[in-house]
């Protein structure tokens, strides 16, 4: 398998900031690969020094193999769908998604027909001669993804360009770009902040956190198998265990994560851990409740239909030994 | 999508792609190449002057043969404090103050109708109204008012007409802001100073003004305020720094004018007056470049206030 | 601040805003009555009677016309000088942070900021310290120093408006920095740049305080005013020009003022 994207031991520095810090990564052909993490973690400084926006202050980049430093961004087959989609305001829809094909010197006819094509992959047939501003949210995101399409590009990179459009929208865009990156076979590298957007979508996840990968996986080992208290924190809302916890109920001491849909809850407090039900919040599909045991304050979320402990009463609660999850380290 | 394509394309090549590499490999040099013609030219040719303009305020004039002594003194700032030059300044400061006070008070309901109530075409025509007068020639702006003040014009026409002449006439006759018409009086230097830097008060008070969210008077007027008291309260102090940075040109524009005293007023000199007799007819360059000094430093002051309340955001 | 509901403003207001409109409009509309009447020898109310005599009196007056076309070269090159300067400047400050951001923005500021007489003497005594004769050029170095804040007022605020994603998103799709200014930032910018040439025209066309300093024989035609506002000689000839002036000044502070407003709504589509 070819790999797509390369960092070796790459850091960049603003200053006496270290947006990113001797990252090591390497992203393969052809995935759906996101980069995960709270706002200020790095993950969008990444992007930028994969586009060519930034240059590595550290380290060294290849793109296909190819060295990246020094590269600047007209000359990388990377294309970049912005967070705020960018797209000129002084051209149509259609001189937007050609503008690529226009400085590369195509033809206006041949340009207009690419254009056109890639526009019908995104759905919006027959708009080139709208203006950005004529064009609701989620138009103008379909047509950045056009403008970024259109040149081909090796790899596609994705600047959190779902944060401005609505949930219903958001979960009708995640279905089609993941149905897009397997039609193309584009390679596309995704930054987000929401858990849920790069879980469903991705096929790897890089957890960003202060500059750093903390963790890197695939959905399942991230979610399941967090390294980390701040991964198990920032992917979902798994249950932090401090090692005294862990150590009492599993014989380990070490941090641990245990997911709240592991954790089954039975009325009284007959069961070898017990706690009072401090607040219940239902969810729809699920409710969700939080109990105290033993001065902690732990989570669990019960499918709708299960008869939930009302607050204040005393329940037991249970897991299997297999979810309890031990964890690598304790940042 | 095929396999061949490269990661890294190649140049553009031509002069112009060697050229646009290398000013995206050295953005340094890029800025440098920008920054260069302009500050070249207001750095050197403009500061330049000003600063040998200062140095000149520390020469002296040699009173016997009138030729400038190149020798540093600060006996040219003391000739400042002569009570006939200290008059001059005071003068220049009273006015400037007065005009200033005068202008907030007329721009603001200007400014405020604009802003709060003037809606489509009508704010269209009051943005315009308050523009157009901006910048409109400023010669033309006083020689309108030559026309008004004149003895035949059409003010004291108009007076005529309303049988109001006595209380014109009694107006004049108060002492130092009368005079013998009011194209020859304070009073009229000071209508036209009011007339042609009103517009510099107006449009700060509006953008001010615009920005005070309706919300908050209707917040303010919610929890029982009085309109009176909501303007006292919340719409002034919010108003404010627009018309502090308003102040800033109406104070600085009346301190260093010349031509508006020299043609609508009094013989008494202001400022901009005794610096232009000074290197002109009197040639002495020294005087006149410690007079220069003078607003220099009282709108140096006045900026430092201003920059603490809060204007230079409004600008 | 707009209220959304019809809500009427009290009448001393309504009063004091439209007798402060008129205030500022009346006396330039009394130039254009005076342009027409028959009196010559006194600035008489109400005009005996009118004219259109002067209209032809001053197309026939060689002064006022080697005025006009002197202040019209004049502020075509200072509009030109202060059109690179004011843009470049712009470009630099708004696009990339550095040492002394601040001080070039005051730079520029300085010449309005401060009155016109200083920045007047100034160069005029530099004039005669370096030896330099005055002539057409000194005129337009003055010009173009004050008249390079106009422009970059403009380019800047909509530099800051122009979200600075375009730039790299041209850069993205394969424009080399030539190609992104041509295409991206140009189009984007230019209203701006025309709106701020329109108006550092008109501030050339009419400046006279700094004029006064560094023309030597040279009159441009608010020097040529000047002269028949401090010794009237031509009454109805200055009424005619005074009214020229007003019309030929209106005209791009109207554009400029359409150009930006279009430009700020196109500019805030990208977002």
């Amino acid at each position: 398998m070819t790999t797509a994207v390369s960092f070796q031991n790459v850091s960049r520095h603003f200053g006496p900031v270290r947006a990113v810090d001797r990252v090591d990564l390497a992203i393969a052909e052809g995935e759906f690969f996101a980069m995960l993490g709270p706002s200020g973690s790095g993950k969008t400084t990444c992007l930028r020094l994969i586009a060519g926006f930034e240059q590595p202050t550290a380290g060294h980049i290849e793109i296909f193999g190819e060295t990246a430093e020094g590269v600047p961004p007209y000359r990388r087959n990377v294309n970049t769908v912005f967070q705020d989609y960018a797209l000129f305001p002084h051209l149509n829809v259609i001189d937007n998604v050609g503008y690529g094909l226009m400085v590369r010197g195509v033809g206006k006819a041949e340009r207009h027909r690419i254009a056109a094509e890639a526009l019908e992959l995104v759905q919006l047939p027959g708009y080139g001669e709208r203006r950005p501003g004529q064009l609701s949210g989620g138009q103008r995101q379909r047509v950045a993804l056009a403008r970024a399409l259109v040149n081909k590009p090796r790899v596609l990179l994705l600047d959190e360009p779902l944060g401005a459009l609505d949930l219903k929208l958001r979960e009708q865009m995640q279905e089609e770009l993941r149905a897009l990156q397997k039609r193309l076979g584009i390679t596309f590298v995704f930054v987000t902040h929401d858990q849920g957007e790069a879980l469903s979508m991705a096929d790897r996840i890089a957890v960003f956190n202060d500059g750093r990968i903390m963790q890197l996986g695939t959905p399942e080992d991230v979610y399941r198998r967090p390294a980390s208290r701040f991964v198990a924190d920032f992917v979902g809302s798994s249950n932090v265990l401090p090692p005294d916890f862990v150590e009492r109920h599993a014989g380990t001491a070490r941090w641990a994560s245990l997911r709240p849909e592991a954790v089954r809850v039975e009325p009284g407090a007959a069961g070898a851990v017990t706690g009072t039900v401090a607040a219940r919040n239902f969810l729809g599909a699920s409710t969700r409740i939080a109990i105290v045991v033993e001065g902690l304050r732990l989570h669990a979320v019960l499918p709708a239909g299960r008869v939930a402990s009302g607050e204040g009463e005393a329940v037991s609660l249970a897991w299997d030994a297999a979810d309890l999850h031990l964890m690598e380290d304790e940042g | 999508m095929s396999a061949a394509a490269h990661a890294v394309l190649p140049g553009r090549g031509g002069v112009f792609g060697a050229l646009a590499d290398l000013l995206w490999r050295r953005p340094g040099v890029l800025l440098f190449v920008m920054l260069l013609p302009p500050v070249l030219w207001l750095g050197v040719i403009y500061l330049g002057s000003l600063f040998a303009l200062l140095a000149q305020s520390f020469f002296s004039i040699d009173e016997f043969s009138g030729l400038i002594r190149h020798e540093l003194t600060l006996k040219t700032y003391g000739e400042l404090f002569r009570p006939s030059n200290l008059d001059i300044i005071l003068r220049s400061v009273i006015m400037a103050a007065v005009v200033t006070l005068a202008a907030a008070v007329v721009a603001f309901p200007i400014a405020y109708y604009a802003a709060r109530y003037a809606r489509g075409k009508w704010r269209v025509l009051f943005y315009l109204g308050a523009m157009l007068p901006l910048w409109s020639s400023y010669l033309v702006k006083v020689y309108a008012w030559k026309l008004i003040l004149a003895k035949e014009g059409i003010l004291n026409w108009a007076f005529a007409q309303l049988h109001l002449t006595w209380l014109l006439d009694l107006v004049l006759a108060i002492p130092v802001i009368g005079g013998n018409s009011l194209s020859v009086s304070y009073i009229g230097t000071f209508l036209v100073f009011l007339y042609v830097w009103l517009p510099f008060m107006i449009l700060p008070t509006q953008a001010a003004l615009e920005r005070v969210p309706v919300s908050l008077i209707e917040a303010s007027s919610d929890l029982g305020a009085a309109p009176r008291q909501t303007f006292r309260t919340v719409l002034l102090p919010l108003a404010l720094p627009g018309m502090v940075a308003g102040s800033i040109f109406t104070f600085s524009l009346t301190l260093g004018d010349y031509i508006i005293p020299q043609i609508v007023g009094s013989s008494r000199l202001f400022i901009g007056q005794a610096v232009y007799a000074q290197q002109g007819t009197a040639g002495n360059i020294p005087l006149a470049a410690a007079f220069t000094v003078v607003p220099i430093v009282i709108m140096g002051f006045y900026l430092w206030g201003a920059r603490r309340m809060g204007a230079f955001d409004a600008l | 601040m707009r209220s959304d509901r019809g809500s009427r403003a009290p009448l001393g207001l309504k009063i004091a805003a439209a007798a402060g409109l008129l205030f500022l409009h009346v006396p330039i509309l009394l130039i254009f009555a005076y342009a027409f009447t028959t009196e010559e020898r006194s600035y008489q109310w109400p005009p005996p009677g009118f004219t259109l005599q002067w209209f032809a009196a001053t197309w026939n007056r060689p002064d006022v016309w080697q005025a006009l076309g002197l202040s019209l070269r004049v502020a075509t090159i200072s509009t030109a000088i202060a059109l690179v300067l004011g843009s470049l400047c712009a470009a630099a400050v708004s696009g990339s942070r550095f040492f002394g951001r601040e001080t070039i923005s005051l730079l520029i500021i300085l010449p309005i900021a401060l009155p016109g007489i200083i920045t007047g003497i100034a160069l005029r005594s530099a004039f005669n310290i370096a030896d330099i004769p005055f002539s057409f050029w000194t005129i337009v170095l003055g010009h173009a120093t004050f008249c390079v804040v106009v422009v970059y007022n403009n380019a800047i605020a909509r530099f800051r408006r122009t979200s600075g994603s375009l730039i790299e998103a041209s850069m993205d799709l394969g424009a080399d920095g030539f190609q992104t200014l041509r295409h991206v930032i140009l189009p984007n910018i230019g209203t701006a740049l025309v709106a701020g040439g329109m108006l550092a025209f008109a501030l050339s066309f009419d400046e006279v305080i700094v004029t006064t300093f560094t023309a030597g024989q040279q009159q441009t035609l608010p020097i040529w005013m000047l002269e028949e506002l401090v010794r009237p000689r031509q009454r109805p000839v200055t009424n005619v020009v005074a009214m020229v002036v007003v019309l030929v000044t209106l005209l791009p502070i109207v554009a400029a003022y359409y150009l930006t407003r279009d430009g700020a709504e196109i500019a805030g589509q990208g977002k």
